[in-house]
């Protein structure tokens, strides 16, 4: 990250661990990074690498042992309200008594936001996220893909600073994951989003991300910083059959193969 | 510790209330009076045989009434659930009888009984039959949906089949049910003694108010709870420990 | 398209001839083998229908039922309203929860009934008393459900509330309340049920007007016709209320029954 560039998100040293009667679980070691505005970063990592609990504390559900979160500048202490979260678990983060758009409006009306630029805001997510259609539907009522643009709709008619997508995609099927990929992507670039995305699928950070983060396991550093440098945009058919692709998740991959073996050398 | 402390500390408000409202004259101690003197008076009562009397043909009224409307309810719930095509037919009949308060056969049981215990074990037996009925049906119903997956691929025998399958996935809903009758059971119990006459702790109550005896109204009522709250936690008990190895132990409350 | 519509309406005659088939045969059945009692106590079905008729769907109705009903109304209303004001924030506080439930455990197993003489002590025999003894119990299954309802309250939902700011009262309105609201409901339907009984209840110990007074005091004087024809009235009338009340359920839970359905199908 060049020097001019301002950091959106800066976490140093942050420090994360769980006390109970029993023992003492050091989730998080020692986690240094910056997140520059407009990046798509991804952070991937082993099963128990603590990338909820670096998620909870980024976007202020948890408080953090010790270290610094700063977004937009301000410390975080509770959620920064220049954030929104995307949750894995769509189907239990959209509220089921209140129509698509409905939930789409919820946050903008704690806004304060006029009704007439609320509408505004709410009827163009649903044309990102081609959902213009559900607007009256009930969640439960549409397939877990289309609840999950839902998800995103919300997160994006919010106009956050940054957005945190929490493995987003884990719980839907390969061919929807693919085009909420692609969605994704074409969101970040139109509507010029600052991106932090958690998924244990190696492909998908490396397809999606400029930059991928590799989380060692516990307690928590970054084993690896990896740049995505592929040219061009990015396609379903065509990217991942580059060279350039598949030596970029070799390493990711290598680093997370790492991150294993040292978790079961430890036990 | 704190924990512990935080359970009682409601209770210690309430009796510091109790005690210290009355004796202030924020309350009208002729109404309310302090806990201390009700205590006193229970233990009184306690020494006193018409207590025991009392005590004793309320549990019996309860008793009976119980075993009467879970043996009902069982036979029933039984005949219902495994003659086929009866839930269907029973369906309407059930919900349109449901609604109706077990207070409405109080005419009609004070002409066949008059005040005598019989009357509150109509009661009881109506009221409380219900929820055991429920209870069987939402087991058997249960118990298809085990079966269907479960002992066709092990190939039970039809006695096989009953003791292993049948009857432990009735048996957590058997005993909500009979959690459920116990408590209503009381309340009819009660509700038979203050309305119709019939002998025990609801006579008394009503007694000792009519006579100004107010301690002692209270005393009771007191007592009424306890046997309440006892009834629950060993209702609880004995589910926790019959049914220690089901996997779950069914949380309904009637009230 | 004749023939769809034939036979939907055949599957709906088939499905009413089910439902009705034994309640009707048991009717009937009553009614013939009633039909020349001479039993003093059970009187023929039609007798008593016909005092139905001459009372309940006469001048009784404004005398008796009515006044009924409004002691049931009152007492219910105030019963739901106090329940989920209290039920709200222990549902929401630990701390208050743990000192309450003890307290709350030892109040709700006292039988209703068991505190009649003490509101007869406070409030004489009339309405208030009446409604009065309503609360008193139908508040227990509305206050314990909304408890329940509120604790329950989904973790993800919660954690979103967070994130997009919704705090306060805007949170109780959007997120908690509506969680909450199926546990809330299974208890007011019982708390209804509740209600009913000791409306009767307080009607029959303190016989001035109602359904209840009017029954027991047939029963005193003996007019059995009468009397039975009042415990057919009770059975309406709390066949009735329950109707109305899955109406009600069924449009406040629009969402929660559409779910439900769903997920039942798939």
């Amino acid at each position: 990250m060049a020097i001019n560039e301002v950091a959106v998100v800066s976490v140093s040293h942050l420090n994360k661990v769980y006390l109970s009667r029993e023992r003492r679980v050091e989730a998080i070691g020692d986690l240094t990074f910056d997140v520059a505005a407009g990046d798509f970063t991804c952070i991937v990592g082993p099963s128990g690498a603590g990338k909820t609990t670096l998620l909870k504390c980024l976007s202020g559900l948890l408080a953090p042992t010790s270290g610094a979160i700063l977004v937009n500048g301000h410390a975080v202490v509770g959620p920064p309200a220049e954030m929104a979260v995307v949750f894995q678990e769509y189907g239990r983060s959209l509220f089921p008594w209140k129509t698509v758009r409905e939930n789409i409006e919820l946050p903008l009306r704690e806004k304060k936001i006029a009704k007439a630029e609320r509408a505004r805001l709410v009827d163009e997510a649903l044309a990102a996220v081609a959902l213009t259609g559900a607007a009256d539907s009930y969640p439960w009522q549409l397939s877990g893909g289309m609840q999950q643009r839902v998800a995103i709709a919300r997160a994006v008619a919010y106009q956050p600073k940054v957005m945190v997508l929490d493995e987003p995609f884990a719980a839907v099927d390969a061919q929807t994951r693919a085009d909420l990929e692609d969605l994704m992507l074409r969101l970040w670039t139109e509507l010029d989003l600052t991106v932090i995305f958690v998924t244990h699928d190696i492909d998908e950070a490396v397809y999606l991300g400029q930059r991928v983060l590799v989380l060692s396991s516990s307690p928590t550093r970054i084993l690896d910083d990896v740049p995505i440098d592929i040219a061009g945009p990015r396609s379903q058919a065509t990217t991942r059959v580059e060279p350039g692709f598949a030596e970029l998740r070799t390493r990711v991959y290598r680093g997370i193969q790492q991150a294993k073996a040292s978790q079961s050398i430890k036990g | 510790m704190a924990r512990r402390l935080n359970s009682i500390s409601g209770f210690l408000l309430l009796a510091i209330l109790w005690e210290v409202a009355p004796r202030l004259g924020l309350a009208d101690p002729k109404f309310f009076p302090p806990l201390s003197t009700l205590l006193v008076e229970l233990f009184n009562l306690a020494a006193t045989q018409e207590f025991w009397g009392y005590l004793l043909s309320t549990a019996r009224t309860w008793a009976t009434g119980l075993l009467v409307a879970t043996a009902a309810g069982v036979i029933a719930g039984l005949a219902i659930g495994l003659v086929p095509g009866a839930r269907t037919y029973t369906h309407s009949t059930i919900e349109f009888l449901r609604p109706i308060p077990s207070v409405a056969l109080i005419p009609g049981v004070i002409l066949i009984f008059g005040s005598r215990y019989q009357s509150g074990v109509v009661l009881i037996t109506y009221a409380a039959f219900w929820q055991v009925l429920l209870q069987m049906l939402y087991g058997l119903t249960d118990i298809d949906a085990v079966a269907r997956d479960t002992a066709r691929s092990f190939r039970f025998s039809k006695a096989g089949f009953v003791v292993h399958v049948a009857w432990p996935t009735l048996l957590p809903f058997l005993f909500t049910g009979i959690r459920l009758a116990a408590s209503i059971a009381l309340v009819l119990a009660v509700t038979a003694e203050m309305v119709i006459g019939t002998y025990g702790i609801g006579r008394g109550i009503v007694v000792a108010q009519t006579s100004n005896a107010i301690p002692s109204m209270y005393a009771l009522v007191i007592v009424t709870g306890l046997m309440g709250v006892g009834i629950n936690v060993a209702a609880r008990a004995i589910e926790q420990r019959v049914l220690r190895w089901h996997p779950s132990v069914r949380n309904a409350t009637a009230i | 398209m004749r023939d769809t519509l034939v036979r939907s309406a055949g599957k709906i005659l088939h499905r009413l001839a089910i439902e009705l088939a034994l309640p009707l045969g048991l009717f009937g059945l009553l009614l013939a083998v009633s039909a020349n009692s001479t039993n003093f106590y059970f009187p023929p079905l039609a007798r008593v229908l016909d005092r139905f008729d001459a009372l309940w769907l006469g001048p009784r109705f404004a005398t008796d039922v009515l006044p009924s009903l409004g002691r049931l109304i009152a007492g219910y209303t105030i019963a739901c309203l106090t329940g989920i004001a209290i039920g709200v924030p222990l549902g929401m506080f630990r701390p208050l929860r743990r000192a309450a439930e003890p307290v709350l455990e030892f109040f709700r197993a006292i039988p209703p009934p068991a505190l009649i003489p003490v509101l007869v002590m406070l409030a004489g025999f009339g309405d208030t008393m009446k409604v009065a003894v309503i609360v008193t119990g139908a508040i227990w299954p509305i206050l314990l459900n909304t408890v329940e309802g509120v604790k329950g309250a989904d973790m993800v939902l919660d954690e979103t509330c967070r994130t997009y700011q919704i705090k306060g009262m805007s949170r109780l309105w959007n997120f908690v309340l509506p969680s909450a609201s199926p546990q809330v409901v299974v208890g007011m339907r019982v708390g209804l049920s509740i209600g009913i009984i000791l409306m009767v209840i307080s009607e029959m110990f303190a016989a001035t007007t109602g359904l209840g007074a009017a029954i027991i005091v047939f029963q005193r004087s003996f007019e059995i016709p009468e009397m039975w024809s009042g415990v057919l009235m009770l059975g309406l009338f709390g066949f009735a209320l329950s109707v109305v009340f899955r109406l009600f359920e069924r449009r406040a839970l629009k969402w929660y029954y559409g779910m439900r359905d769903l997920e039942r199908r798939s």
